[in-house]
């Protein structure tokens, strides 16, 4: 009975990870499909991953086994003890985290067969679709965390790729960057972690970090101090990718992508992942007090901070994403009671799986949004009455900080990004001018980097006109950040 | 004898000679051009044949002059890879001013270099190779004192060691060959002369003078098996200094070519490091590192050429909007730049791993730091990304498309990278048997007897 629920668990990871490297392969090699085709090719992934899950999960009821561990053994192997394993988690936490990944994004990727129709760039969305689909699903069922990261490593990109889709504008993909940025720096936590982990149980899989049992049932293997450092590096990646305060600021951004990949990643599954890689490893905060409280006043103070700056903000695709950081907060701040209850943990899970269909459907319907206001108030035939809002003090001052998000991305940039850059622009200039003195460049002969010496270009010597400079057009309504 | 025998690694070597010498008499530039791609092909296979007969009979080459050994017989036909991408990847109006002689030459010169064992072989072997980018820096008009000055040091240096070691003061040759190896890899404070040779010279000329690491394969084969544990201790300092430095650096540059220039610097400095930190894992995954950032790193490179070939210089002070004009040399950016930075999927994934675990035993704070680095140039190669591909719509109507041959380039490459991802272990095996090699003569430890 084994062999088969490993099998039907291999299937349900290697059907979107196929879809993700053939959507792939004909991108490198120039072939051009239909939609259809890639919708097809979409639709039997996602449907022939979520029937072997379903069969996992009915083989496991059936023989009253709460976990399936399919290991695959060493994926790399360095004599005499270095390795990486391979091995997935099928249990109580993950199998309605992958159903759901897989039935939304079955969901979504019809929506966007539709709503992405004859759109420049429709098997690149697919594809990119597709890699977050395979990331989300390695993500959730990885029964190590090189498995983990790798899901985890996917997922950002295919996400910042997206938010930067429409890639002939500035603003997407300055936005795209930013959330690069923040992702990239969280990320290494994560990579830290990692590392600790096999420092501290010389291996990466999980089942030897949070002991055996399993979730939620099972106890960390380690102390609480190393349980407090450990978790706390995962913590910070988690506040990264779920953009939890300080980290909040790049949510918004992030909906500059297409509707069904907002919808998707940061309505339903991307903005979930912090908190699914907190529920994994609730062993660790439930070992460790001091990281318990920790992560229940991050998930409370986020639900505050983005309840109050969602009520201020002026384009719908932000206030649903304020108001789904809202209840991300409170499910993280669910997870941290569960050190205390184990039952939140249970209560963080289904919180989870119910806001993401519901927020995703919001998302899928926000374009409409206006279209739903004219059909009410002409309904009504009158306008909707519009809340008053204090415009003075202590309010107005309030209203402003909301508008603008709490600030958190200028401070970011202000006291992390730039000093950073600074030092090594001031790095640079000296290296400038010393190599310009060895060379004996004169300062006013001091070349832009080899500007004028590489040639004129084969599109100048062809003399073609070019069009007039183009400035990047700003379509979002948005209030500027 | 059997096929195994044959002298094909002397081959490997000889050929790209005589099409040198048979393209210096070719008037016509395009065509030799293309006769360059056809003995860099030739060169290719024959490498490949020798690897092959290496791995089956444990034949490192037929002569006394010329052998392979595991941490060599995968180096040659990378290096003669690198070399037939970079010519086929030329375009037709940068023929006339290409150099085929000494582009053959070159690749003579760095292919002897990783096929001899011999000191009194390899030095002068060191030295010759430095002077193909001087003339190029001289006929497109460009000062190159710089690139003289540290080029003087480094053969200066080197020269010190041989005679030193040659006299039997191990030690200090070992010193000095280590010190000419910075600064031939461009390790603090002898850093300035890649950037300078990447923003001023010829793209192609840069790539493949840094490229193959050539100052890492000479630490690896003169310094580091026999300087004493304190000096790459100190080394290892310089080059953590440097792969941060030099990361933050690619972070703000306004020049897509020092950007790539910067990338070398910073990676080859990792791979300086697991070789100094010297355990069973760093040495591999720096090993596997080289291999995979030859690759990629010359990947990046090429791509920015094939750009420039066709908009001129790209300054990244402004978006340039080109993905439309070519998607696929995009894509093959991409994935040659996390192949860089060790994303999951591609060969430097599994490479950066080891290195990092492997580092991150001896010392936490080295691992740290170069997981900082990593972090870094990922930055970097997206921000070099979106300013080159994104952001605008192109500015030029030319609508200049990407032949055929970059094109499978390009998709040879991109398919190497992610295979390799995907299965690494026969290329760590590969990396594993070399790095046995290091550990045949191991550092000479700090209470060795001096021979002063």
């Amino acid at each position: 009975m084994n062999d088969w629920t490993s099998i039907v668990g291999l299937v349900a990871v290697a059907a979107p990870a196929s879809v993700t490297l053939l959507l792939a392969l004909l991108l490198l090699l120039g072939v051009r499909i239909s939609e259809t085709l890639i919708h097809r090719l979409m639709q039997i992934g996602t449907v022939v991953g979520l029937v072997s899950l379903l069969a996992l999960f009915i083989g496991l009821i059936s023989t009253g086994r709460v976990e399936q561990l399919v290991n695959l053994g060493n994926w790399v192997t360095i004599p005499p003890g270095y390795h990486f394993k391979l091995a997935f988690q099928f249990d109580r936490l993950s199998i309605p985290f992958a159903a759901l990944v897989f039935v939304l994004c079955g969901t979504v990727g019809a929506f966007a067969s539709r709503y992405m129709h004859r759109e420049g760039g429709f098997q690149r969305f697919f594809l990119l679709f597709s890699l977050f689909n395979t990331g989300m699903i390695l993500t959730a069922v990885a029964g190590s965390v090189e498995v983990m990261f790798a899901g985890w490593e996917f997922v950002g990109l295919s996400s910042v790729l997206l938010i930067g889709f429409f890639q002939e504008r500035a603003a997407p993909v300055q936005n795209g960057f930013w959330v690069w940025v923040v992702y990239r720096t969280t990320d290494t936590a994560l990579l830290f972690a990692a590392i600790l982990t096999h420092q501290l149980v010389g291996e990466g899989d999980f089942h030897h970090l949070l002991g055996g049992g399993a979730w939620p049932n099972e106890v960390a293997t380690v102390t609480s101090t190393q349980a407090f450092l450990v978790g706390s590096l995962l913590l910070v990646a988690a506040a990264g990718k779920s953009a939890l305060l300080p980290f909040c600021g790049w949510l918004p951004r992030a909906m500059e992508g297409p509707t069904p990949s907002s919808a998707v990643f940061y309505g339903a599954l991307s903005v979930h992942l912090g908190a699914f890689l907190l529920l994994r490893v609730s062993p660790l905060i439930a070992a460790s007090p001091v990281l318990a409280v920790l992560v229940v006043l991050l998930g409370l103070g986020t639900s505050i901070f983005a309840g109050a700056v969602g009520r201020r903000q002026t384009d719908i695709k932000s206030v649903l994403s304020f108001a789904s950081l809202t209840q991300v907060g409170l499910v993280v701040a669910e997870i941290g009671l569960g050190a205390w209850v184990p039952f939140f943990w249970y209560v963080a899970l289904v919180h989870l799986l119910g806001h993401a269909c519901l927020r995703t459907l919001q998302f899928v319907r926000a374009p409409s949004l206006l279209l739903d206001y004219r059909t009410v108030e002409n309904a009504l035939g009158d306008h909707l009455p519009r809340p008053a809002v204090k415009n003075q003090g202590f309010a107005l001052w309030l209203n402003r900080l909301a508008l603008e998000r709490g600030y958190l991305d200028a401070a970011l940039k202000q006291y992390f990004v730039r000093p950073v850059l600074n030092l090594f622009r001031v790095i640079h200039r000296y290296e400038e001018a010393w190599a310009n003195w060895l060379n004996g460049t004169p300062k006013e002969e001091a070349p832009l980097s080899g500007e004028g010496l590489a040639g004129p270009s084969v599109a100048s010597r062809l003399r073609l006109p070019h069009p007039p400079e183009q400035q990047p057009q700003q379509l979002s309504t948005k209030a500027p950040v | 004898m059997t096929w195994t025998q044959w002298p094909w690694l002397e081959l490997t070597i000889a050929v790209p000679l005589l099409f040198a010498v048979a393209t210096f008499f070719v008037r016509d530039q395009l065509r030799a051009v293309r006769l360059a791609g056809l003995g860099c092909a030739i060169t290719f296979l024959l490498a490949v044949v020798a690897w092959i007969a290496h791995s089956l009979a444990d034949v490192s080459g037929a002569g006394p002059l010329f052998r392979v050994d595991e941490l060599t017989a995968p180096l040659v036909p990378l290096v003669a890879f690198m070399h037939l991408l970079t010519v086929v990847m030329t375009s037709a109006d940068k023929a006339r001013r290409f150099g085929t002689p000494r582009f053959l030459l070159s690749l003579f010169l760095r292919l002897a270099l990783f096929s001899t064992f011999e000191q009194n072989l390899l030095i002068p072997l060191l030295v010759l190779c430095v002077v193909p980018p001087y003339f190029d820096l001289r006929s497109r008009g460009h000062r190159s004192r710089l690139y003289v000055i540290h080029m003087g040091v480094f053969v200066a240096l080197l020269l010190v060691g041989w005679i030193l070691t040659s006299s039997n003061l191990i030690q200090l040759g070992a010193a000095c060959y280590l010190v000419a190896a910075l600064v031939r890899s461009g390790v603090l404070p002898a850093h300035v002369w890649v950037p300078d040779l990447f923003a001023n010279g010829s793209l192609s000329s840069a790539l493949l003078s840094v490229g193959p690491l050539v100052g890492v394969y000479m630490a690896v084969r003169l310094a580091v098996p026999v300087a004493p544990g304190w000096m790459l201790a100190a080394v290892t300092v310089l080059s953590l200094l440097t792969a941060v430095c030099s990361a933050g650096l690619a972070l703000v540059q306004d020049s897509v070519r020092r950007f790539v220039a910067h990338l070398f610097v910073s990676f080859s400095s990792l791979v300086f490091i697991g070789l100094e930190v010297h355990t069973r894992e760093s040495c591999t995954g720096a090993l596997a590192l080289w291999f995979s950032l030859m690759l990629s790193a010359t990947g990046v490179g090429l791509i920015v050429r094939a750009l420039e070939d066709r908009y001129g210089l790209l300054p990244l002070k402004s978006f340039h909007g080109l993905y439309d004009r070519g998607p696929l040399l995009a894509v093959g950016f991409l994935v040659c730049g996390l192949a860089c930075v060790g994303f999951p999927g591609t060969m430097g994934f599994v490479a950066s791993e080891l290195l990092i675990d492997g580092t991150i035993h001896e010392n936490p704070w080295i691992g740290i730091a170069m997981i900082l680095v990593s972090a870094m140039n990922g930055i970097a190669i997206m921000r070099v990304y979106w300013k080159l591909f994104c952001g605008r719509k192109p500015a030029s109507q030319a609508e200049l498309p990407i032949t055929r041959t970059e094109r499978w380039s390009v998709t040879l490459l991109c398919l190497i990278i992610v295979a390799g991802g995907l299965f690494p272990q026969p290329e760590l095996n590969s990396r594993m048997k070399a790095s046995s090699v290091l550990f045949v003569n191991p550092p000479v430890p700090e209470v060795a007897t001096t021979h002063l």
